[in-house]
Order: structure tokens, then C-alpha cells, then sequence
């Protein structure tokens, strides 16, 4: 049954303990280690997935209760009994307290011994099937390579299944490593096209000229350096799909061939005469706000309208942090199986660290975060100190050090408004504080609706 | 065939009755030759005068060096409370996969209702048989019944049997094969050097 894979390490400096102890279990067929000392077992517990841990509680150097603290930091899921030969309430409690299972008065009955230890075992048995659950769970939580159990996440995966099936253009509006190239493979990994290709365009790291070249094609000699014919990305995507990411930060010109091939789908190669049909379907993506842009007269409405026809909005992490364990689970698995490190979890310390965080760059930088922690950690579980990073990084905080009480709040309204998307009432009820307060304090702190300064606007990308 | 052999090194003199039933049911149950050795040498180091008991693994390492030359396998029995440094008290112990076991009546008397000697015998052939087992290299088995299950208290051993469940009967059969190729292997090697 578990037996096998019931793992116990043996913590005790009298070798006669060790081995008597070691002897009685290994009849059971659990597989079984010994450590004469604090530092030992703590390699070991590195080193090696252990299930339970028998620790003796006085021993010279690090003692029981020690040994116990740093073996839950290592490996949080171990269960440990504290071995001791003296029985007093002090000693059960602080145990207790720093998480032991039980203890043990030395010498042990051997049926306690035997009941305990069976009790264990089946405990984690429940516990290895309440994972396998998760995982069969997780599987549910999934769009192709999107992870979410929040539920603005599962309506944006309903809306994205149902709009895949579909040959409508879809505009993905997120924030940077919201996960919006992500989602546009999903939907053409979802829709009838999924046989053919997927073209990505990164819209804004090229200039103009070249991204007309590189979307359209371009003609023999149509310029220095064009010394053959050159398809475009939009031939290559024909009778599949593209992906203009950063569509917002394209040129006037190129907002006006775009729409041309979108109402026409129909384009000419840069130098060229001769008009090139397609059949694409459009997946354009951008973190700019699009609408405000053609108020301002930087984007063409026309262009907007038709690439407006199935908005999906994609979350900002910090907007769905129930998401976090699920995304931490999963680039564990993913990224150990790409870097060949198998690293079983991460520390409690580190999980509040990673909730507590307020994510800029959202999934991507979490995926940075468990990258660096998985090289970093020279253990099974990534600890707090391995993400790098600071231990207290509340929403907007910069790297100045103490700041006062007023810059602490009018960072936090910061915060808040952009969280709520410059709703006011939303942002005020949030905060606890009335409408009129709320409006008070954004003049006096100089801050727009959306949470930015109202003299800058680059401080609001970074929100 | 591995020859086994059954020694009296309690404190009292040995019951010659129980001494021959537990012969018999190790002899049908392994299905090798079983010896009575009288031998009135005594382990004289085992007992802990703090514990007031006698240390079982220390009577184990006796065993081995005193067993008889041509005794594969020795199982003694005693009148004396067993310990091992961990545990308050055990029924027997053995070396797993190895030569010798031992297994007291001490803890077993307890609630045998003090007429019958029958229950007190048939505790002692199972933790006989259990303890033979492990010196085969059998573990404990988790079927409700097999002689191989671990008995904590004389509740326990009065719920198993003294036979083995199937597949520990197969085991002890594939462990017996493996160390009958292991112990030809070992004899041919020897006649290799020999020439």
C-alpha cells in the first residue's frame, strides 16, 4: 500500500536508539533513515522527500524543538514527533506550537508507537488523494496553457471558447504579462483553424516601414535592400490566424492599411500592384486604453469599431490573487520539467510573500519570480528568501526606504482607484471612507481616477 | 534445505510438550527439518538491571555466535520479559534476513485465563512462525489473519492464524529460491578458489 512510499527519518545522537527504532519500523517496510544530529537531518531533509520525522528532543548542538522549526521550513508537509524521555506539559506544548504531530515518552508502548505511526500514514495517504484530486481539479481550471479558478477568469475563457469558434476579430485588452498572447494561441488552438498557422506581429518593435514590409510583404527592389519578393506575415497567417500584439502603438498610416484589410481582406505588397486576398482571422491585443486613445484622436474609431467586435479583458493579477497557489503550482511543474529540477513547493513564508505582492508585470513576473526561485533554492521547497523579493512590497512602493504616514495613504488611494478602475463609489467603499472625502483627497494628493498623478502619465503604466 | 533449530534458554526448565508442538508447526509451516537443541548455556549479558528486563537484541547477537555449525536459521524461546531500547517491551525479535530470532512467553501469559496452556501455546507458535519469518526476510503484512501482521498487544495475536496469507506464502517461496541460488552461487565460488 503507502507503506513504501512512507519515507521516515530517524533523528536521535544514541546510535542504539536509531538503530532499535529503525530496526522495528523497517519490519513495516517503510523505507527508513537515521541521523546521529540536528545539521545531518537537515541535509536530508534537503537532499530527500522525507514523510515523517522521528526527532529526538535533547540532543547536543541543535535540539529537538530546533531541528523541528527548520525541518518545517524545509519540508512543510513532514510530520514530526518529538521523542523525549522526559514528559512535561512545557515541553508537549512548545512542540505542538511549532507544528509536531505528537510526542513520545521514551521507552514507547510499542501499540502508541504502532498506532501512531499507522495514523500518520493514512493521514497522508488522504492527503497525497486530496492532491491527486486538486490536480484532476486543476485540469478544469485550465484554457489550453491559462491556469484560473477566479471567476472573471473562467467568463473570460467561456467568452474566449465561444468566440474560437467563431471568424470574428477579437481585441485581448491587458495589462503587460497579463498572458494576452496566451490566450489569442488558445482561441486559434480552439477554433477550426487550429490546423494552420498562428503568426504573431509584435506591432511596436518595429518601425513603420519595416512593419509595413513585415505585415504586408514586399516587392523586388520596392526599396534599398529588397533584392527578392518577400512575403508578408499576412500571407503566412492565410487560412489561419494573426496576432497583432501592441496594435496600439501603430502608425496613422499603418492604422489605415490595417483597415482596409480588415474590411476588405485584401491587401498590395509594399512596391507592388497586384492585390493578395486572404482569409485571416484577427487577433489583435493591447495594454493601452483604445477608446480614450480615439477620444484623443490617436487612434482611427473606424479601425477601433472593427476590431472592437469580441472585447476580452484580462485581469490584472493583483485582481485575482486567488489565483496565485494555482499559478505557483503550475510554473512549478512546468518550469521543473523544462529546467530538469523537480522542486516540490514553496515554503508558507514564501506563499504569503508571493500574495502579499503587488505584481506589476502580473503572471509574467511571477513566472520570472518561480524561475529565479527554482535555480536559486538548494532545497526541495523554494523559501522566502530564494524569489528575491523585498519582504514588504506594498502596492507602488519604491525603493527609497521609510516614507511618512501621508505618502503611505496617497500611495495606498493609488492603488485603490486603479484597482477599481476609477470607480469612485467602488474605490471610496473600498477605502471606507464617503465619495466626498475620497474626492478631497485625490485633489490634495493631485490624483486622477485612475490612481495616476495627474501631472505624469508613465507613472500609471507602472500601477 | 536450510536447517533450523529450536533453543530453550529460559530461566525455568523447558516444557518438553510445548517445545515439540512448536517444532511441528514450524516444520509443516516452512517445510524444512526442525531440531530441539538442549543446550543449557545462557546468554549472560542481556540482562538491564535498571529495565529489569533482558535486551532481545543483545540476545540475538548470543545467538548468532552460539548457534550450532550447521543451524541456518535458530529460534530461541524464553520465560523472560524482552526489550529493545526503544520500546517498553516486545514479544520477540528477529534479524531481518538474517540467522537468528527469539520470542518470550513473558507477554504472552497475559489473559490466557491461567488453565489452559493450549492458548499460551498457540500465542507462542504464531510469534514463533512471525519471527521465523522475518529471518527469511518477510515484512509485516497488512491481511487480516496472515501470520505476518504486527501484534502490538495478545489481542492481536489472538486474531491472526498461524498460517501465512497467500502472498506471503509466495514471497517466502521466491526469498527461499533466491537464497538457495545465492548460497550455490557462494559454494561454487568458493570451489573456484579451492582449485
Amino acid at each position: 500500500m503507502s507503506r513504501e512510499r512512507t519515507r521516515i527519518l530517524i533523528v536521535d545522537d544514541e546510535e542504539i536508539v536509531r538503530e532499535s527504532l529503525s530496526g522495528w519500523l523497517e519490519k513495516d517496510g517503510y523505507t527508513l533513515g537515521t541521523a546521529p544530529d540536528g545539521m545531518r537531518a537537515l541535509e536530508m531533509l534537503k537532499a530527500d522527500s522525507w514523510s515523517i520525522l522521528l526527532v529526538d528532543l535533547k540532543m547536543p548542538g541543535m535540539d529537538g524543538l530546533q531541528v523541528l522549526e527548520e525541518a518545517k521550513k524545509l519540508r512543510p508537509d513532514v510530520s514530526a514527533v518529538i521523542m523525549t524521555a522526559y514528559a512535561t506539559v512545557d515541553t508537549a506544548v512548545s512542540a505542538m506550537k511549532i507544528g509536531a504531530y505528537d510526542y513520545l515518552v521514551k521507552p514507547f508502548d510499542p501499540e502508541e508507537l504502532s498506532l501512531m505511526i499507522q495514523k500518520i500514514v493514512s493521514q497522508q495517504s488522504l492527503v497525497r488523494e486530496n492532491v491527486i484530486l486538486r490536480k484532476v481539479l486543476k485540469r478544469e481550471y485550465r484554457f489550453r496553457d491559462l491556469v484560473s479558478k477566479s471567476p472573471v477568469m473562467q467568463a473570460v475563457f467561456d467568452l474566449a471558447r465561444t468566440a474560437a469558434k467563431s471568424q470574428s476579430t477579437i481585441l485581448i485588452l491587458g495589462e503587460s504579462g497579463t498572458g494576452k498572447e496566451l490566450l489569442a494561441r488558445a482561441i486559434h488552438a480552439e477554433s477550426p483553424r487550429r490546423q494552420t498557422a498562428f503568426i504573431d506581429v509584435s506591432c511596436a518593435a518595429l518601425t513603420e516601414t519595416l512593419l509595413e514590409s513585415e505585415l504586408f510583404g514586399h516587392e523586388k527592389g520596392a526599396f534599398t535592400g529588397a533584392v527578392n519578393r518577400r512575403r508578408g506575415k499576412f500571407e503566412m497567417a492565410h487560412g489561419g490566424t494573426i496576432f497583432l500584439d501592441e496594435i496600439g502603438d501603430i502608425s496613422a498610416k499603418l492604422q489605415l492599411d490595417l483597415l482596409r484589410v480588415l474590411e476588405e481582406r485584401r491587401f498590395t505588397r509594399v512596391g507592388g500592384t497586384e492585390q493578395v486576398q486572404v482569409d485571416v482571422r484577427i487577433i489583435a491585443a493591447t495594454n493601452r486604453d483604445l477608446r480614450k486613445a480615439v477620444d484623443e484622436g490617436r487612434f482611427r474609431e473606424d479601425l477601433f469599431y472593427r476590431l472592437n467586435v469580441i472585447p476580452i479583458a484580462l485581469p490584472p493579477l493583483r485582481a485575482r490573487r486567488e489565483d496565485i497557489p494555482l499559478l505557483v503550482d503550475h510554473f512549478l511543474e512546468l518550469l521543473g520539467a523544462e529546467m530538469s529540477k523537480h522542486v516540490d513547493g514553496v515554503s508558507p513564508d514564501a506563499m504569503r510573500l508571493l500574495m502579499a505582492h503587488c505584481w506589476p508585470g502580473n503572471v509574467r513576473e511571477l513566472r520570472n519570480v518561480i524561475e529565479r526561485g527554482i535555480v536559486v533554492t538548494n532545497g526541495s521547497i523554494i523559501q522566502a528568501a530564494d524569489l528575491g523579493l523585498l519582504p514588504t512590497a506594498p502596492v507602488l512602493a519604491g525603493h527609497e526606504g521609510p516614507v511618512s504616514l501621508e505618502e503611505v495613504e496617497r500611495r495606498h488611494i493609488c492603488g485603490v482607484l486603479h484597482d477599481a478602475n476609477g470607480n469612485i463609489s467602488q474605490a471610496a467603499r473600498i477605502l471606507g471612507i464617503d465619495r466626498a472625502t475620497l474626492y478631497n483627497k485625490m485633489r490634495k494628493y493631485q490624483l486622477r481616477r485612475d490612481g495616476a498623478p495627474e501631472n505624469g502619465e508613465e507613472e500609471a503604466e507602472e500601477v | 534445505m536450510t536447517d533450523i533449530y529450536l533453543w530453550w534458554i529460559g530461566a525455568d526448565a523447558a516444557d518438553g510438550r510445548v517445545l515439540n508442538s512448536i517444532r511441528s508447526v514450524v516444520e509443516r509451516t516452512f517445510g524444512r527439518a526442525v531440531h530441539v537443541w538442549n543446550n543449557r548455556d545462557r546468554p549472560a549479558k542481556a540482562f538491564d538491571p535498571r529495565r529489569q528486563q533482558h535486551s532481545s537484541t543483545r540476545i540475538l547477537q548470543w545467538l548468532v555466535e552460539q548457534r550450532p555449525e550447521q543451524a541456518h536459521k535458530v529460534l530461541a524461546l524464553t520465560d523472560v520479559d524482552l526489550f529493545i531500547p526503544i520500546l517498553t517491551f516486545v514479544f520477540g525479535e528477529a534479524q531481518l534476513d538474517g540467522a537468528a530470532a527469539i520470542v518470550s512467553t513473558a507477554r504472552l501469559r497475559a489473559n490466557h485465563g491461567g488453565s489452559s496452556s493450549r492458548l499460551l501455546t498457540s500465542r507462542l507458535a504464531k510469534e514463533c512462525v512471525h519471527e521465523l519469518g522475518h529471518t527469511f526476510g518477510l515484512i509485516h503484512c497488512d491481511r487480516p489473519g496472515c501470520v505476518m501482521t504486527r501484534s502490538v498487544s495478545v489481542l492481536d495475536v489472538d486474531a491472526k492464524t498461524v498460517s501465512f496469507c497467500e502472498d506471503c506464502w509466495a514471497r517466502y517461496r521466491e526469498l527461499e529460491r533466491e537464497g538457495r541460488e545465492d548460497h550455490e552461487q557462494r559454494a561454487d565460488s568458493n570451489s573456484d578458489r579451492g582449485r
